[in-house]
């Protein structure tokens, strides 16, 4: 509905502030704002969460259901991500047909899931050809002051890592009204999670508030997991008009080798306990 | 003088009293980016509810120089229920936001306010019936919280009558009841003042008589609701006052 | 009894009976009662009932001193956004040196900030002045938004409050009514100190013994800051905080 305008004289400042290495809010330029997170928020979800970071608070839940397979995966369930970047978020998103934003947000995380390996499709199959599980995962801000994309994609992790499939009543193919004790089939080491990053200028930080994020020159978004005790990348997404040069690239790579270290095994603990 | 009432619910599944209440939480602000907002539990049924305006009304056509606008948004989100709910508005969200709207207009003034609307989003995050209700006692703490100008509160209470007999707050389980003459489900919204209904709804079966009694049994818990609302206003320095 | 008290009303709350009160600000008189039309603090003052604010959207006044943005040029001006219902406009007419029909974005471009002064309310909008002393075009420093509401306890009785945060900083301090603040130092740390300090105050807004308490913690902020000096000090709150 309407943009947020930042003055020039903060986005001066702000930019000055990165210069010497130091952001508005007082944070170092890769420190994640304060994280909390809520578990089973819905308890008609199969998972449900609500994350946040800062001020920026997502709820997210995973439904499943039953579906006959794509013809390209007869054996493999179904997984769909949904978000909603909601007007009671923030001034600037608008009721009606998902935004662009949604749009992009909710295929960035479905890439990063899906294509990571975390969700073992082919143990979602119920009858080849037939009948298989479907995943949704859909995703709620409730409150946008900056970096949705990873605080949607921690809680989307988490959601999934924590689902518990339905009772499946096989004479009458039917889902009951309860949830079993088994988990979602996961590859719990194939699991990879987001950081996205903002060049404002020549600087390069993480985790955005609301006017960072307002004045970025772009982002990257990387999708980083593990595999063989190392670090692997499994998505990216650069957003925003704004170029990158060589040289940030290997800055964000150099940045990201480090702060996985530090982020990785807390991302895991969310997910897993 | 007491009718012998042959009901076939004539204990609540939950063990509570039929003008009980399910446990309530309220907590305020916890949309910090609206001008005002608020959570309303009743039992396992939660609503959120965020106020953003007064704002510039857009496209400017549809203004009214006369008063400022309400605009009421009420959704779902799509587990918070058992069977799915595809996300965006169905035709029971777009009414249940209109019948809103007009129960909270009847309590604010926007009159200081022409060519501007005030928006109420509605989302109910977990859901065990009720919703709407607890959506407008959101919205009405989230609109005060907001600064606007309002004559009174609203309050909000779903009265059900499960075969024969009248109980307050009723939850999934009971409005499911199909035995007898099953459940009639009665929303309803009462102004904190004047005691006027605001809100009005019945799905289901009723003789005029009963149907007294159930508005009677609505307002009763209806002050006990507002009493809720009026303490975490009230409170809203509390949390700062502990440290 | 005229005290003012700090009693808390919602709306459709009873403030007091009687003819005599006359109903002020966000009131409204039903019969004898005199009631709440807003969320807010009751003030009774000579039999006037008012109810200020404490939270919502900041209502301009005529006189009030606001700081904003140009978002917009027009023919003969400037629409300023300055977080309102709507957007606040600066006519030509109403800065300080004359300005040429053509020169309109060289004198103040989009994105430029000012202090201005509320001169006119209408209902479509407020018209602004830059004439006077003190206001003008900001340059340098940062903005930060606040909750208009707790502005007067920035500024504290008579700018008591803003003159004890710039004597501390040292930085230029200037508090709008539509809550936002524009700070200006000369260096970063001092600028960071000058922001956590009204945090502060807005934090603690509610508190009697607001400006003790302020004092107390600007004291713990400098401690942290002499790296070499470890001060006898009885006081180890300060300690604590980040």
């Amino acid at each position: 509905m309407s943009e947020l305008i930042i003055p020039k004289l903060q986005r001066e400042r702000i930019i000055e502030y990165l210069e010497k290495g130091k952001r508005i809010d007082g944070r170092e330029k890769s420190d994640y704002r304060n994280i909390e997170v809520e578990k089973n928020v819905s308890k008609n979800a199969e998972s449900s969460v609500r994350v946040k970071i800062g001020k920026t608070e997502v709820l997210a839940g995973v439904k499943l259901g039953i579906t006959e397979p794509y013809p390209d995966s007869l054996d493999e369930g179904t997984f769909m991500t949904t978000a909603e970047l909601h007007p009671m978020a923030s001034d600037q998103y608008d009721i009606g047909r998902p935004g662009i934003e949604s749009i992009e947000l909710a295929r960035i995380i479905d890439r990063g899931i899906r294509e990571s390996g975390f969700i073992d499709f082919k143990k979602l199959c119920i009858e080849k050809g037939k009948k298989v599980w479907q995943v949704f995962l859909d995703i709620f801000a409730i409150n946008d002051d900056g970096n949705l994309l990873d605080v949607a994609g921690l809680a989307a992790l988490i959601a999934v890592g924590n689902a518990k499939m339905p009772v499946y009543n096989k004479e009458e193919e039917k889902i009951e009204h309860k949830l079993s004790d088994n988990s979602l089939p996961l590859n719990k080491e194939a699991m990879s999670f987001n950081m996205t990053f903002h060049k404002i200028n020549n600087s390069i930080i993480l985790d955005v508030n609301k006017e960072e994020e307002a004045i970025s020159n772009c982002r990257l978004s990387i999708a980083v997991g593990e595999f063989e005790k190392k670090l692997r990348i499994t998505a990216m997404q650069k957003g925003k008009e704004g170029i990158l040069t060589s040289e940030n690239i290997e800055n964000i790579l150099n940045i990201v080798g480090d702060k996985w270290k530090e982020m990785f095994p807390k991302v895991k603990k969310y997910v897993f306990g | 003088m007491v009718k012998k009432i042959e009901s076939l619910y004539t204990k609540r599944n939950d063990g509570r009293a039929f003008d009980e209440i399910r446990p309530i939480k309220v907590e305020l602000g916890v949309i910090p980016s609206a001008e005002g907002s608020a959570m309303f539990q009743t039992g396992d049924t939660r609503a959120i509810a965020a106020v953003r305006g007064p704002r510039t009304f857009h496209p400017q056509h549809m203004q009214n120089p006369e008063t400022g606008i309400l605009r009421v948004n009420y959704g779902m989100m799509p587990f918070s229920v058992w069977e799915r709910i595809r996300p965006g508005p169905s035709r029971r969200s777009e009414e249940i936001s209109k019948v809103s709207e007009w129960a909270l207009s009847s309590v604010i003034d926007l009159s200081g306010f022409p060519n501007t609307v005030v928006d109420v989003f509605v989302q109910i995050p977990q859901a065990d019936a009720g919703t709407r209700v607890a959506g407008l006692n959101a919205a009405a703490i989230a609109l005060a919280h907001a600064g606007i100008p309002m004559k009174e509160m609203l309050s909000a209470i779903a009265v059900g009558k499960i075969d024969k007999t009248l109980v307050v707050d009723i939850n999934k389980e009971e409005e499911d009841f199909k035995e007898g003459e099953g459940s009639t489900d009665i929303p309803m919204a009462i102004t904190s003042r004047k005691k006027d209904i605001a809100l009005l709804q019945l799905d289901g079966k009723i003789s005029p008589d009963k149907l007294k009694e159930a508005i009677k049994m609505g307002k009763k818990a209806c002050e006990k609701i507002l009493e809720l609302q009026v303490k975490v206003l009230k409170e809203i320095n509390n949390k700062v006052e502990n440290e | 009894m005229d005290k003012e008290e700090r009693q808390i009303v919602i709306p459709g709350e009873t403030i007091v009976k009687g003819k005599e009160f006359l109903p002020g600000d966000n009131v409204y008189r039903e019969g004898e009662e005199v009631i709440a039309k807003r969320f807010g603090v009751v003030e009774i003052s000579e039999k006037h009932v008012r109810i200020i604010p404490i939270s919502g959207v900041y209502y301009p006044r005529r006189g009030n001193t606001i700081i904003g943005t140009v978002v917009d040029i027009t023919f003969n001006g400037w629409l300023i956004d300055f977080g309102g219902v709507q957007n606040a406009f600066l006519p030509v007419a109403e800065v300080p040196r004359y300005v040429n029909k053509n020169e309109l974005r060289e004198y103040l471009d989009f994105g430029e900030s000012v202090i201005v002064k509320v001169w006119d309310v209408k209902s479509r909008g407020i018209d602004v002045s830059m004439k006077m002393r003190g206001y003008g075009k900001l340059s340098g420093g940062m903005i930060i938004s606040v909750n208009p509401n707790k502005v007067p306890r920035i500024i504290g009785k008579e700018g008591s409050m803003v003159k004890l945060i710039k004597n501390a900083t040292r930085c230029e301090i200037t508090v709008g009514q539509n809550g936002k603040v524009w700070i200006s130092g000369g260096s970063i740390e001092e600028e960071m100190v000058t922001k956590k300090i009204i945090e502060f105050i807005v934090e603690n807004a509610t508190i009697n013994g607001l400006t003790e308490k302020v004092d107390k913690y600007i004291k713990s902020l400098k401690l942290n800051n002499d790296v070499e000096i470890i001060a006898e000090d009885t006081d180890k709150e300060g300690e604590q905080d980040g």
